[in-house]
């Protein structure tokens, strides 16, 4: 179908606007959703590019990725926007993405020169707590605390997958001394981070591994003062999310289009208050208000691209080795 | 009974059976076909293995257990409500996973309702988080349906029997010998298998509850290989595994199965005389009571939390619950084609393996079938525009086993009373169907219909690996909500799925029970 309507293009070129061109956007299911980003991107773009932007929603990050393997080639993709760092170097491996032409100034912690993916939002893995509880200053205490905690499964979840990293980019060989204290904090774990942050609302747990821009959403969406993040000496670990342009795209031209748009404040500024994350390049107004009530780690932990798969796995045999004692 | 002739032809039964069959493989062979050869189960994998099968075992046993004294009291009393009661009772079936937790950790959990009337007497929280807590959630879950399964059973003992027992003078043990005991024989075996099957494919429930990857099942070891590893040879292996277990449960259990019933009676009111003594009346009002406080408390929790957002529903909400409704409509339509004639042949041929084919839908990884139904799809359409029919087909199919339970049992008696009657008025085919099965199986057919349609409307399925934004389900949207950190929209979303859901059952149950005395 694409096929002939790239046909179709070609042959009535110069005619009239014969049909308007699709560009396929596959990315993970909480960014097409009513409340996440998508609605407003797919109209941003729209108006700039007379084409039509069509999202296709595919579980989480991970299961992005396993989405364009399984379809190789033969994907209807023309962008893949979601994955990020411990992901990019699996998804470069298949050869499957071109290089990108996107040059901007990106705000980011750590300096960014992927030829392939462009990042388009940030944030800092935190454990989340109600305001009045007097959290510890590290990963550390926190083992050393009585304190309850909720958090994801490393193989089902991206924070879950995070904290795995953060645990190691901050302690190394000490990673597992640090999840034997941990252990007994450890309510449960959980499939996916909504199962988790609910968890927390009900009361089950003191603290849940999310964000340090969660409190943002509820200063800003409910008025509510009550959600802080707990910052740690040791430094948090970051998650960049990227897109990237399938190299058989029969869109090039808009594909490297929509990359262009996605660093522009049209794009970035949808980004603080729907994906709860920060932008990659802050917009010229600035955050939204509120946003600079929350905490700035001195220290941004990110284990690089590369070595990132190497990490992940050692790490997740430690992890469940002492967690299933 | 396959050996004289009958009114019905088993043909349209086997053809149904391979066309599930068929899907179900089709979707298996296509995830192996694209799959690169790999190595065999690891020491991880067995570890899975056990854990899933101890936990299932242990939550079927405690589900049917519990089911009989529940199911023997609702069979004894007659008192107002007692219909809308076990109706309601079968609610937490159709409860989206995440809602169930949810309300079970409002009442069980840690600071949930239960911990907190222990802190009032000094005592330490409930400890719900292990295998005892993935347990008592599968119990919450699988007590209801195992009820009325039970229920089912004894309630195809006709009134005359009951009369002639107290015309002889027996007493609830002679009864219990002479009665009871025979129809739950029919029974239980089926539901054991139908709920050991359930368990089996356990996962976020498990992981959960369970506390932590000690709780690891195959269901995550499948979807570690498939989203983790990219192993999609690993990802059908742990489904093969899984399928293979579930099969061998249902070999087994309907294999036991014992011949013979109760043969017909004239569908008079059942009265109970066995159960009038004051200690009867005790034990059934505390099963009664007992099991109605364990499944409706956690349902309260969901309704009342739920009901603050109901009003400010976004629009998004609401036509997905459209959305769901149609496609809980359009598998019902499809389950009642395939269950029907599938019963019938059950019922003719009466071979346990024809039954199992009906389990393989539902422990066959939902994450691997749909999977396998995108790898055939997509090379000929774009898959996304079938995902509402797939996931009607693939809910239709996992409700299979719910109705072949409900329907096989009285399938086989309305054979035995009234297949020579049939034939020798010349009534036969279409006829047989039109005058005798309906209208006498017509309590199980509303039954099954409400169920499938339930489950269809709750179930995150294979809508999940196929979602574009136009074409969400309610479940998925309850799912969305909690992503987005909209904590109270999304739990006035599960209420608006639990009262649709609820509704659907409702209505196809009554419809089928309205006249009966059941």
């Amino acid at each position: 179908m694409r096929a002939l309507t790239f046909a179709a293009c070609v042959c009535f070129a110069g005619t009239a606007i014969a049909e308007t061109p699709e560009l396929t956007v596959y990315t993970y299911d909480s960014f097409v959703s009513d409340w996440g980003p998508g609605p407003a991107v797919e109209k941003a773009f729209e108006q700039t590019c007379a084409c039509d932007l069509k999202f296709v929603g595919a579980g989480d990050g991970a299961a992005l990725l396993s989405r364009i393997k399984l379809e190789g080639e033969r994907t209807r993709a023309d962008i893949v926007l979601g994955l990020d760092t411990s992901l990019t170097a699996a998804a470069a491996a298949t050869g499957l993405f071109a290089p990108h032409t996107v040059s901007a100034e990106f705000d980011l912690p750590v300096s960014w020169a992927d030829p392939v993916f462009v990042p388009y939002d940030w944030g800092y893995f935190a454990f989340v707590h109600n305001a009045d509880l007097k959290a510890p200053a590290n990963l550390r205490a926190l083992g050393d605390s009585d304190l309850k905690i909720v958090i994801q499964d490393p193989r089902s979840s991206t924070p879950g997958l995070g904290l795995l990293m953060w645990v190691k980019a901050a302690y190394g060989d000490e990673a597992a001394a640090i999840w034997q204290g941990l252990a007994d904090n450890i309510v449960t774990v959980t499939k996916g981070w909504s199962e988790a942050y609910g968890l927390f609302l009900e009361g089950e747990a003191d603290m849940v591994l999310s964000y340090t821009t969660s409190p943002a959403y509820h200063l800003i969406a409910e008025d509510d003062t009550s959600k802080a993040a707990a910052a740690f000496d040791e430094g948090h670990y970051m998650q960049v999310e990227v897109a990237g342009k399938i190299a058989g795209t029969d869109q090039p031209e808009l594909a490297d289009q929509f990359l262009a748009f996605m660093v522009t404040d049209a794009f970035q500024s949808i980004i603080p208050t729907t994906n709860w994350m920060y932008p990659a390049v802050t917009p010229e107004d600035g955050l939204p208000a509120g946003f600079e009530t929350l905490i700035q780690p001195q220290t941004a932990l990110l284990i690089p691209a590369a070595e990132a798969e190497a990490v992940r796995d050692a790490a997740l045999a430690e992890w469940l080795d002492i967690l299933s004692r | 009974m396959a050996g004289h002739p009958q009114p019905l032809s088993p043909r349209p039964g086997i053809i149904a059976a391979l066309s599930v069959l068929a899907v179900v493989l089709a979707a298996f062979g296509a995830v192996l076909w694209r799959a690169e050869p790999g190595g065999g189960p690891g020491p991880a994998d067995w570890a899975a293995l056990r854990f899933t099968v101890l936990q299932a075992v242990l939550s079927a046993v405690l589900s049917v257990a519990l089911a009989i004294p529940v199911a023997r009291a609702f069979a004894r009393r007659r008192f107002p409500g007692r219909g809308t009661l076990i109706t309601l009772l079968g609610a937490p079936f159709l409860l989206p996973v995440i809602v169930a937790i949810l309300g079970l950790l409002a009442v069980f959990g840690r600071s949930g309702w239960l911990s907190a009337l222990l802190g009032l007497a000094g005592l330490p929280p409930v400890q719900i988080y292990g295998l005892h807590g993935v347990v008592l959630a599968h119990v919450f879950f699988n007590l209801p349906l195992a009820v009325r399964l039970i229920l089912q059973g004894w309630q195809a003992v006709p009134s005359e029997r009951f009369r002639l027992a107290a015309q002889l003078g027996c007493g609830p043990r002679e009864v219990w010998h002479l009665l009871e005991w025979p129809a739950l024989r029919r029974a239980l075996p089926g539901a054991l298998a139908i709920v050991f099957a359930i368990c089996l494919t356990s996962f976020a429930v498990a992981l959960t509850l369970g506390g932590g990857p000690r709780a690891t099942t195959l269901e995550l070891a499948i979807y570690q290989a498939f989203r983790f590893d990219f192993d999609l040879g690993r990802a059908a292996m742990l489904s093969c595994i899984q399928v293979a277990v579930a099969g061998v449960a249902g070999l087994v259990a309907l294999s036991t199965l014992p011949e013979g019933g109760f043969g017909a009676g004239l569908d008079r009111p059942v009265e109970r005389w066995d159960g009038a003594t004051p200690g009867a009346r005790i034990i059934d009002a505390l099963a009664i009571a007992a099991a109605s406080l364990f499944l409706i408390l956690p349902l309260a929790a969901v309704i009342a939390a739920g009901l603050p957002g109901i009003a400010s529903l976004p629009p998004p909400v609401w036509r997905a619950a459209g959305v769901s409704v149609l496609v809980a409509l359009a598998s019902t339509v499809l389950l009642l084609s395939l269950a029907l004639p599938l019963a019938a042949t059950i019922a003719i041929r009466r071979r346990g393996w024809l039954e199992s084919i009906g389990l393989l839908g539902l422990t066959a990884s939902p994450l691997v079938i749909g999977t396998g139904l995108f790898l055939l799809i997509n090379p000929l359409t774009d898959p996304f525009a079938l995902a509402l029919p797939v996931t009607a087909v693939v809910n239709a199919v996992m409700a299979l086993p719910f109705a072949l339970r409900a329907l096989v049992p009285g399938m086989q008696d309305v054979l035995r009373g009234y297949g020579r009657l049939g034939l020798s008025l010349g009534m036969q085919g279409a006829g047989f169907w039109r005058l005798v099965v309906l209208p006498r199986l017509r309590p199980q057919i509303g039954f099954a219909a409400g169920l499938c349609a339930a489950l269809s409307m709750g179930d995150l399925g294979v809508i999940a690996l196929f979602a574009d934004p136009e074409r969400a389900t309610l479940p998925l949207q309850v799912y969305r909500l909690m992503g987005a950190y909209r904590m109270q929209s999304a739990e006035a979303a599960a209420l608006l799925l639990l009262v649709l859901a609820f509704g659907l059952f409702w209505l196809c149950d009554k419809g089928g029970r309205s006249g009966a005395e059941a």
